[in-house]
């Protein structure tokens, strides 16, 4: 059992020290395995097992975002922003490391052409307070409009995600750990723009909006 | 039976929000013939015990309607499950969740590290995903999502051989996981996860 021990120090040796290119001849007798998993349409497959089939997002142990019309932007920052560190994600720090720079132009855009309908799912609450909030801010307690940077239809531009049909528990999960997991490089990091604004949302409102973006389409 | 009624009695106490569970009203024995008088798990029956109350209405469903129809599901699950009221169905489910897991311990122990790291980490090279992210990260599972922790090398390893082979192809996403994982690789999961023992009564 040498040879097990052998290559699973082999392994986390190699994902710790070398480019996600850079290991492929080593490992003995996964050649099959590389081979398949060059393409762009096998990383595309890589991706939907846990974003779901169509990316509509899936709910797991982790609330898993929904991908699918996402900005391609938005998504190459983000999947650099895991190997940089300037976001906090175990899972997908290891995720982007399996997928080369070269790659993240044509998967971005394959996820801009996918259209499911929403989850959806989204216990019933305030709504119309999401909406409220979503369309104007809450200017007495210095919550911007998201309207503003997200667009009124939530579609999001550039790095700016976004936010129409995503899963309802990727939102509130992820505004309620914003500040621990996002933003983590700096002021140069787009999502630190973020911090205050969730910061100043309470709970209720944040599940409100989550529950308004969620149904859009 | 009088022991049993007694245990019984505790567990109505403990799932109240199902409704009082009653030995008598419940045909706990045609599943513990096949799952083992504690439902650990026998044989080529996988382990009941501990096991998310939503995935076990989920998958009686599932063998009903058709749906889960690998080999040896067909064969007995389909049978076992097509005449259960509804509600009868629920309690067995909430039964069976609320008794306290034992692992397997039945893998290679010297298989045990690679199955953690794939695990814990998927291999994003070679296209496979961490399971964890699905089924938590001590393998415990959350709502119609299975606990994997503890179930025996045997039954894992056959269920992820069996999507492999494109059984059971509704089970979204396993098939894509299964043709994802060497052989080596399964056996590698399937001894881990048969040594995870996990908390028990968090739903």
């Amino acid at each position: 059992m040498k040879a097990v021990r052998l290559r699973v120090a082999l392994t986390a040796a190699l994902a710790a020290f070398l480019p996600a290119t850079g290991g492929h001849q080593v490992q003995a007798g996964a050649q099959d395995a590389h081979a398949r998993a060059g393409g762009i349409e096998a990383k595309f497959e890589y991706c939907t097992t846990c974003h779901g089939p169509s990316a509509q997002g899936f709910r797991g142990f982790y609330a898993m975002p929904r991908l699918a019309g996402q900005q391609p932007q938005y998504i190459e920052n983000q999947l650099r922003a895991f190997l940089e560190r300037r976001r906090l994600n175990p899972v997908m720090a290891n995720v982007a490391h399996g997928i080369t720079p070269d790659m993240i132009p044509a998967l971005a855009a394959r996820m801009m052409t996918l259209n499911p309908p929403p989850v959806g799912g989204a216990p019933a609450g305030d709504a119309a307070l999401g909406k409220e909030i979503f369309a104007n801010g809450l200017p007495d307690q210095n919550v911007p409009a998201c309207s503003a940077c997200h667009g009124p239809d939530a579609r999001g531009q550039r790095e700016i995600p976004r936010l129409a049909g995503q899963l309802y528990w990727y939102m509130v999960s992820t505004l309620s750990i914003w500040s621990s997991e996002r933003g983590q490089g700096g002021r140069q990091d787009i999502s630190w723009i973020m911090r205050p604004t969730v910061a100043n949302l309470t709970p209720k409102q944040v599940q409100a909006l989550a529950e308004y973006v969620s149904a859009l389409r | 039976m009088k022991h049993f009624g007694t245990k019984m009695a505790a567990l109505a106490i403990s799932v109240g929000t199902t409704g009082p569970l009653l030995a008598d009203d419940l045909p706990v024995r045609n599943c513990t013939w096949c799952h083992g008088t504690s439902a650990q798990g026998y044989y080529n029956a996988p382990r009941l015990a501990g096991q998310r109350v939503d995935y076990l209405v989920n998958q009686l469903q599932a063998f009903a309607t058709h749906k889960r129809d690998e080999f040896l599901s067909t064969k007995y699950m389909w049978n076992a499950a097509a005449h259960l009221d509804p509600l009868i169905l629920r309690n067995l489910a909430a039964y069976f969740s609320a008794l306290p897991p034992e692992a397997a311990m039945d893998g290679d122990s010297e298989l045990a590290a690679e199955g953690k790291i794939i695990f814990e980490n998927g291999v994003p090279d070679e296209n496979i995903a961490a399971c964890q992210a699905c089924h938590g990260p001590e393998a415990q599972g959350v709502r119609e999502i299975p606990r994997l922790g503890g179930l025996s090398y045997s039954y894992l390893k056959r269920r992820l051989e069996q999507w492999s082979q494109g059984q059971d192809a509704s089970g979204i996403p396993m098939p894509k996981v299964g043709q994802s994982l060497s052989p080596n690789q399964i056996a590698a999961l399937a001894s881990y996860l048969s040594f995870v023992r996990g908390e028990s009564s968090e739903k």
